[in-house]
């Protein structure tokens, strides 16, 4: 049967093109591929129409356990998206184009990706971004392989405050390299400066770090920074922009490479993706920066427009001597994040960092209430923070979860010795009722 | 066009956050903030709507203009796709991995099963991890796995190499040098694929991998692709199947069957996702059994009661290769696309995207140099060299087409033809689109020789001319200055 409504051609005109190339039938177009080697099975079930698509697609989705709270981050946060992010985002004119190879015609998509770099490098404090990576965790990889290169050195430092999922990309991405990888193990939910001291010399190309870290804690790396510059190292951070709304950015900490992951910046949670990573740096950096970059410059009539530049660092030029294998960026997503961060604006990403910490700063001081819950650190926090509970805490969760509350990230999985600790996250959506409600729950659950 | 930044009136906002409902937080110690706030833009809702309205207009695309991009597998995005992806907005990822946590995620984690399944079923292999966030990705990570399974055998030290043919992406080294390997190239034959004979003296011991699309970026179908495959085999090295091409021959030919050990398929071009102007794709990676061992954590498994676990304590696996599952959006819209069309629909796919490419080969062969003049699969590569006896070159030919309403097809690449025009209908067009872009190729022939000036001036009618891309290089201006 002809299914014409994706391709579209009816049976004269299939006969027409035949008759044109000089063949008989559409197989005589597949005679290349030696008969032997020909797919003798092909078990993919009927199709059906979009209707039942989409009713297939509901039925999925309902199978997951819905109208869940999150108190979860561990990378992923669940913000407010402003309607306009959705609706100008969804713009086929963006979202059907491709890389945009010919400036001519893809001035959309090149502006965008210009400004998109120009909110990254007024956000993080530094002087140039790339026009976005795949996630937080490549980002992370894709900084510490930059720093390799940018200092000849093979050593990288991690700081295990930095999520564990974005240390164990770095550490696959690593792995076949001829490099060494140096774990700090944390202290208190923050970085162990005087360990970090004694591996710290002039063998190490970057140390990474993460602000707010796993833990949730906010530290200054200021001196930090001067310490790793002492020894000709890179200081890498770890970021999250909603926090950057009232921290202190990379470029005032002294942070070379400033990476993170742009989901929070106007891309629902979507279990896990996608979402895009971003990479931003000191302009002495630029020719080691992995992946697309935008370039302002002018047209033959002196009118301003834009390109993608530096292509000589990349693979579709340099093959295996390229910067990154990446071909790739988010575009989308990172266009969500410039909308969003254009909508929300300069004083509203202030005050939504305020409105999350707020929150949190209610929550924490309502779960630490409860009898036997500790707080791990007294470090400042943002809108994470952890809590160590009179029992372990993986099962506190799981019975949380039965009521529809995802209380938190135990530690036990990811840190031995913490079996207790819970990292709660309290975004600007999470409600009084709702915080209430999980204090409430949790204490019940620690009673039982 | 006035940047969004050139736009901003202090105290401006696009959007009312939410009010508190709590007590204000004491404030942060000074040496934690930032001095001044970052400088973001102030607009108002209606301002930001018309600028990326506008900026939206400055851009062709596959739903504005026929997108014959090689390569590229620039075929029409179903719009039920995006309705289904957005089904899956408000599901996080850590809840799968809380204890317990998969029981609450049936949904997610199953249809990613089902996509491995399909997958699996389309290229021949036996288990796909969908982790991999892009074609790129899924290409570092397959080669991973291959050091991986070369490493548990012992060979670490002794595998150096992986072996691509002079046409490949330049993808393919680039991620293999990420995976630690160094690269031997070898040259097309002037029957369009890897020369045989150059490819045997390739060979070695120290080879870990062969890394292959089939058919390959000229368009072509390798016939001695088998012997490839069992010759590779002899020496323990592994092939690997880049699927950027794999439009062309879903259930006509599976990479498994034919010797591929390990795939990525890039579903933003064979399975309908957008493009989303660079991204996001997604690169899930199949895998024979052997190979099984190693693939990424976590990894989504089902238990004999049919419900989906999470492992994630394997000792052979190569990691993670990402924060969590992989673009599952651009996922849900690629397994929504496979269920729609089926069986049949995949099939006339391949078909039509087929029957389109030699259709157009065969009504320009007239008016371009076809270097490699035989039956194409998906895509065929023209050369501009009769052109260049005019002056005329390849880009002088896109920017025409441009100015006609067409997406330029891929310039210079492959690299292996001088002045490469590289054209990929897709199966989604139809023969009028087709024909009448044809008609536009073939004056553009025409205007090379009687007024060549005419290409080099192109385009005329977009918002901006040629640019001068040297000047961006050299002043290297990557962010609106404050």
């Amino acid at each position: 049967m002809n299914d014409s409504h994706y391709c579209p051609h009816t049976p004269e005109e299939i006969q027409e093109m035949l008759s044109a190339i000089g063949v008989a039938s559409v197989e005589e177009l597949f005679a290349p591929i030696p008969a032997e080697l020909r797919a003798t099975t092909f078990n993919i079930p009927p199709g059906m129409s979009e209707f039942e698509t989409f009713s297939r697609m509901q039925e999925i989705a309902g199978e997951n356990s819905q109208g869940m709270t999150h108190f979860i981050g561990g990378g992923f946060y669940d913000h407010i998206i402003p309607s306009v992010v959705d609706h100008l985002a969804n713009r086929s004119e963006f979202y059907t184009a491709y890389t945009p190879y010919q400036p001519e015609c893809s001035q959309g998509t090149l502006q965008a990706l210009f400004e998109y770099q120009t909110a990254i490098c007024r956000l993080t404090g530094l002087d140039v971004s790339n026009a976005s990576l795949y996630d937080g965790g490549t980002a992370c990889a894709e900084a510490a392989m930059m720093a390799l290169r940018v200092t000849g050195r093979n050593k990288i430092v991690l700081d295990c405050c930095v999520s564990p999922f974005s240390r164990q990309v770095l550490k696959t991405y690593l792995f076949n390299l001829d490099v060494e990888i140096i774990e700090i193990a944390p202290l208190n939910g923050l970085l162990d400066r005087s360990a970090l001291a004694a591996v710290l010399d002039d063998s190490v190309a970057a140390v990474l770090i993460q602000n707010p870290n796993f833990f949730g804690s906010i530290e200054d790396f200021s001196a930090l920074a001067e310490q790793v510059h002492g020894v000709g190292a890179l200081l890498i951070g770890s970021v999250y922009p909603i926090s950057l709304g009232i921290l202190k950015s990379p470029g005032e900490i002294g942070i070379d490479i400033a990476v993170g992951d742009g989901q929070s910046l106007g891309n629902p949670l979507s279990f896990g993706g996608p979402s895009f990573g971003f990479i931003a740096a000191k302009k002495t950096f630029i020719r080691n920066m992995p992946g697309r970059i935008v370039g302002e410059t002018v047209d033959r009539n002196g009118t301003r427009g834009y390109v993608l530049t530096l292509q000589a660092r990349e693979q579709h030029i340099k093959r295996h001597k390229a910067t990154s294998n990446i071909c790739s960026n988010q575009g989308l997503c990172a266009l969500r994040g410039l909308i969003f961060l254009s909508s929300v604006g300069k004083e509203g990403l202030a005050d939504l960092a305020g409105l999350n910490r707020d929150k949190a700063e209610y929550a924490k001081a309502a779960l630490s209430e409860i009898s036997g819950v500790t707080l791990l650190q007294a470090a400042v926090t943002f809108n994470e923070f952890t809590l160590v509970l009179p029992k372990n805490a993986a099962a506190v969760v799981a019975g949380l979860l039965e009521l529809g509350i995802a209380a938190g990230v135990p530690l036990g999985q990811y840190y031995a010795g913490l079996e207790n600790c819970l990292v709660v996250t309290v975004t600007e959506k999470r409600t009084k009722k709702e915080i209430d409600l999980f204090a409430k729950e949790l204490e019940v659950a620690l009673c039982n | 066009m006035q940047l969004i930044y050139e736009q901003s009136t202090p105290g401006r906002r696009g959007v009312k956050l939410p009010k508190t409902d709590v007590p204000a937080a004491s404030a942060l110690p000074e040496s934690l903030l930032r001095k001044e706030r970052a400088g973001l833009a102030e607009v108002s809702e209606l301002d930001l709507v018309r600028h990326f309205t506008n900026l939206s207009r400055r851009n062709f695309s596959v739903d504005t203009n026929f997108y014959p991009l090689g390569s590229c597998t620039m075929k029409y995005n179903a719009k039920v796709l995006e309705n289904a992806a957005a089904l899956f907005a408000p599901f996080h990822p850590m809840t799968a991995l809380l204890p317990g946590g998969e029981e609450f995620c049936q949904g997610t984690l199953g249809m990613l099963y089902d996509l491995g399944q399909l997958l699996a079923d389309i290229t021949g292999m036996d288990e796909v991890t969908t982790q991999p966030l892009a074609g790129a990705h899924g290409e570092m990570t397959g080669i991973m796995l291959v050091a991986a399974y070369h490493a548990a055998k012992g060979n670490k030290a002794k595998k150096k190499y992986v072996v691509v043919p002079d046409s490949s992406h330049g993808t393919n080294p680039a991620s293999a040098a990420i995976a630690g390997y160094e690269i031997i190239t070898v040259p097309t034959a002037p029957y369009g694929d890897m020369d045989l004979e150059l490819f045997k003296k390739a060979m070695s011991d120290e080879v870990a991998a062969v890394m292959m699309t089939c058919p390959n970026t000229l368009g072509l179908f390798n016939p001695h692709i088998k012997e490839i495959s069992d010759i590779a085999h002899s020496f323990d090295a592994l092939m690997y199947y880049d699927g950027a091409n794999l439009n062309a021959i879903m259930g006509k030919v599976k990479p498994g069957d034919i010797g591929f050990d390990v795939i990525h398929v890039n579903l933003h071009k064979t399975f309908g996702t957008p493009h989303g102007g660079g991204g996001p794709g997604s690169g899930p990676v199949g895998v024979k059994k052997a190979l099984i061992p190693f693939l990424p954590q976590p990894r989504i498994v089902m238990d004999s009661a049919g419900k989906l676990l999470l492992e994630t304590a394997n000792p052979g696996t190569i990691g993670r290769t990402a924060n969590f599952f992989g673009n599952f959006g651009v996922m849900a819209k690629a397994y929504a696309y496979i269920i729609m069309l089926g069986r049949e629909g995949l099939i006339q796919v391949s078909e039509q995207a087929v029957l389109n490419a030699n259709y157009i080969k065969e009504k320009l062969k007239g008016h371009y140099d076809l270097p490699y003049d035989m039956t194409c699969m998906h895509e065929v590569v023209f050369s501009a060299s009769k052109q260049l006896e005019h002056g005329v070159h390849a880009i002088d030919i896109a920017k025409f087409l441009i100015d006609r309403g067409y997406h330029p097809p891929t310039v210079y690449f492959p690299m292996i033809v001088k002045e490469a025009i590289m054209i990929e209908p897709t199966e989604t067009e139809s023969k009028a689109t087709m024909d009448a872009f044809i008609e536009v190729m073939i004056e553009a022939a025409q205007t090379a020789e009687s007024n060549p000036q005419a290409l080099h001036d192109a385009p005329l009618t977009m918002p901006i001319s040629r640019l001068d891309e040297t000047k961006a290089a050299r002043e290297q201006n990557v962010c609106c200055a404050w």
